[in-house]
């Protein structure tokens, strides 16, 4: 009845979460002072430039890039969390565009290239974009269509050994620096979800235009493009899985794409809201910092108790993605409150600020810009109750 | 190249949540079929009464549901805080929050500090029986003047030859009518403060110890809940639950598990609301088709679904880590304050989408609303929470 051992126990036991073993921890170190050395000191000066290519050639040459695939094609053999310490640690570069940038050629055009691929088209594009060397960006919305993918007008239609291509892709990020594009096309207007195809479209080919680099809110160290094709010819081995197939390949991407944005969400938050304990232990008013005021102090309550939730979401369907499940619902959950609740974190966080958090100085509003995106990329939160909704059979 | 049937890999099987794996589904099963036989159908009139028999207590025990986590030396199951995890989702689906509430006050708070803190006598006396479902116990920390403010409890125990004299009284003590013990707080300090004080076990019977009101309340019906009075009660030595000026402790390392039940309480309780809200939205037409079939409808329940999944993986993580033996302070208080406050808003959209159906008591709507809100309140309240969390972090 010795009480103390009771209350007390010994907290020896190191905590870490049950997806993630040392080796993980080991590739969060590595990753993390990579960051914060290599690419937290350059964030500013890419935000008016936008992040270089060398930054990819880097990481590959780092291993970075290819975490989960295997080491055949250059990859390090590693489990599906791996990539969800990489989506976490780049939230230390304190860039939402250069995060994004890379998570774009890691997490949405790699994947389908390394599952549907041949063998042709994993040594031509998966190898050397494991290394770095070369760039991937991933082609789904157009001017008329986003997240009705149904919408899509972009045709590839057959002739003799090839397929020619028109149409238009906007919003694409990487679009101006890639050197290949996983393109989603119709090649049968009649079939409806059947009737799409993937291509893998070198952006070197004639006729491939890249119209303009987009401007936005936030996320301007990543270079977003309009992209026209015209009469783009590609041979038939450049089509990426299962003829009419490409609906449901690329709806199978966005499930891993939006687990990836949710642990962004999680980790982006966490970074904000340390910067912002940070300050309000600094920031005084009133004769004391401004932290130790209960209003400011239930804020940041609420907001950690948020982000866990978030992460504990994100990690327990990453478990169940790992483990072979196609959890639809359960992502499309962890996305869409993750992407909120990285909102709702980071206009907290600028309200904390104060007049601080208003200035370019602290990098809170570039947060709160950055931040903003992920209620509408990769599904607007709208789309993910609407997919949640229908899960139910509503 | 890879090709798919559907375009897509197969999909693996869904497996059931870390911590709980295929032996605590058994379990689930188990205690699901009594829920629904000897609870549920009478939930609504035990709440018209507003009291469960102790006969529930007796059937529990029968099928070992009271000493889940208790060793079988004194007539447990050898289980362990998973199998009390199992248990307290299940009875929350028995539409009656004040009987899972008036169970869980003997299993999840009375019995545990015997356990944990209780002498080999204590436990023989008080922990067999409780699992055996013949006396039940209660905890009685707060006062009229006392809620989450614990240093500030004045029931004081004085020292007298052979025990102690209690004066005082305590409010809102779930299962406090009908208590054979009730764990109680006691002040054995002049100076009071976080060092001053102790647990007594007061016996029901004992000279000056009544039952001053049976309180009553918003919801928890089916649950009693009493205010004490204590005048000039001669508790002996053998009744001193640990050690003396140590309470403190108790009450800290109690509420850690109580917040769990209660977060988990707080899971089982949407994903039933959600169950019935979908059930009726995909019945219920208006305007020529199933009102769940309208935008609007559909995106409610992805929302009360997303609050849901957020509180269970929040909630489940709290639970992985209490189990492990680390401390979950922040973990659990978060469970706490994210699932009570997620679990009313839910109760009130599941209101809402069951429009004036949701009003009527026949649906059990109104009834969760009502049982659920004492959530942000009970076991510490939001703001405690806050507090808790805030000062964690060096605020």
């Amino acid at each position: 009845m010795a009480a103390d051992t009771v209350v007390k126990p010994d907290f020896q036991t190191k905590r870490k979460h049950f997806i993630f073993n040392e080796d993980h921890d080991r590739l969060r170190e590595s990753i993390g002072s990579f960051v914060e050395k290599e690419l937290a000191p350059h964030s500013e000066e890419w935000e008016e430039t936008t992040f270089p290519d060398s930054v990819i050639r880097r990481m590959g040459g780092l291993g970075f890039l290819g975490l989960s695939m295997p080491e055949k094609y250059g990859g390090q053999g590693g489990d599906y969390f791996s990539n969800l310490v990489l989506a976490e640690e780049m939230a230390k570069s304190n860039s939402g565009g250069l995060a994004m940038g890379v998570a774009v050629h890691t997490d949405m055009a790699m994947p389908p290239i390394h599952l549907f691929g041949t063998e042709e088209q994993k040594q031509e594009w998966l190898v050397p974009a494991i290394a770095g060397e070369k760039i991937l960006c991933l082609g789904i919305t157009e001017p008329d269509a986003g997240s009705d993918v149904a919408g899509i007008k972009t045709r590839a239609v057959r002739d003799g050994d090839d397929y020619v291509i028109n149409g238009s892709k906007t919003y694409i990020t990487n679009g101006h620096r890639a050197d290949v594009i996983v393109l989603v096309t119709k090649t049968d207007a009649d079939k409806g979800y059947d009737g799409f195809t993937l291509f893998l479209v070198p952006m070197d080919a004639p006729s491939v235009i890249r119209e303009k680099k987009l401007e936005k809110l936030g996320m301007h160290a990543s270079d977003t493009a309009l992209l026209a094709f015209q009469d783009v010819r590609v041979p038939a081995s450049a089509m990426l899985g299962q003829e009419g197939k490409g609906f449901y390949h690329i709806m199978w991407e966005l499930q891993g794409e939006r687990l990836i944005g949710a642990a962004g969400c999680v980790a982006g938050a966490q970074r904000c809201f340390d910067r912002t304990l940070e300050y309000a232990t600094e920031r005084t008013a009133f004769g004391r910092q401004i932290g130790k005021f209960q209003a400011i102090r239930h804020k940041f309550a609420d907001m950690a108790t948020k982000i866990e939730a978030g992460r504990q979401m994100t990690y327990t369907t990453a478990w169940r993605f790992a483990n072979g499940e196609y959890p639809v619902r359960e992502i499309s959950m962890a996305k869409l409150y993750t992407a909120q609740m990285a909102c709702e974190v980071t206009d907290e966080c600028l309200q904390i600020h104060g007049g601080a958090g208003y200035m370019k100085e602290y990098g809170i509003e570039r947060a709160w810009r950055d931040m903003r995106l992920n209620r509408i990329g990769a599904g607007t939160d709208e789309i993910l109750l609407d997919v949640i909704g229908r899960s139910y059979g509503l | 190249m890879a090709t798919f049937a559907k375009g897509v890999p197969a999909a693996a099987p869904a497996r059931p949540l870390p911590p709980f794996g295929e032996e605590h589904e058994e379990l689930r099963a188990s205690i699901r079929r009594f829920v629904e036989n000897e609870l549920r159908p009478h939930a609504e009139g035990w709440e018209d009464e507003r009291w469960f028999p102790n006969e529930v207590f007796g059937k529990l025990a029968a099928n070992g549901f009271l000493g889940l986590k208790y060793p079988a030396e004194y007539g447990g199951e050898g289980g362990d805080h998973l199998h009390d995890a199992v248990l307290i989702e299940e009875l929350s689906r028995s539409g009656s929050g004040g009987l899972a509430a008036g169970i869980g006050a003997h299993v999840n708070i009375g019995t545990p500090p015997i356990f944990k803190f209780g002498t080999e006598d204590q436990k023989r006396r008080f922990l067999v029986p409780g699992i055996r479902g013949e006396k039940i116990a209660a905890l009685g920390i707060t006062e009229p003047g006392t809620g989450s403010d614990v240093a500030s409890i004045r029931t004081s125990a004085k020292r007298v030859d052979g025990g102690w004299v209690v004066n005082g009284s305590k409010a809102f003590i779930t299962g406090g009518v009908r208590a054979d013990v009730v764990v109680t707080a006691v002040k054995t300090n002049e100076e009071g403060g976080h060092g001053g004080l102790s647990f007594l076990l007061i016996e029901k019977g004992m000279d000056g110890f009544t039952v001053s009101r049976k309180l009553e309340k918003l919801g928890w019906h089916a649950s009693d809940t009493a205010e004490l009075a204590f005048q000039d009660v001669f508790v002996p030595e053998e009744n001193l639950l640990g050690e003396v000026d140590r309470g403190f402790y108790l009450i800290m390392a109690n509420f850690q598990w109580e917040r769990i039940a209660m977060a988990l309480g707080a899971v089982a309780a949407m994903a039933r609301l959600l169950e019935s809200s979908i059930a009726f939205a995909g019945e219920r037409e208006a305007f020529g088709r199933p009102i769940g079939n309208f935008q609007a409808i559909r995106h409610k329940v992805a929302t009360m679904a997303t609050k849901l999944e957020s509180s269970r993986a929040l909630t489940y993580h709290a639970l992985r880590l209490f189990h492990d033996g680390q401390d979950a302070i922040r973990e659990v208080s978060m469970a706490k304050l994210l699932s009570q406050r997620a679990a009313c808003e839910v109760a009130d959209e599941a209101m809402q989408i069951h429009g004036g159906a949701g009003y009527m008591k026949e649906y059990g709507i109104e009834r969760a609303a009502r049982d659920l809100r004492l959530g942000p309140i009970g076991g510490g309240t939001d703001e405690i929470m806050r507090e808790i969390l805030g000062r964690q972090m060096g605020l």
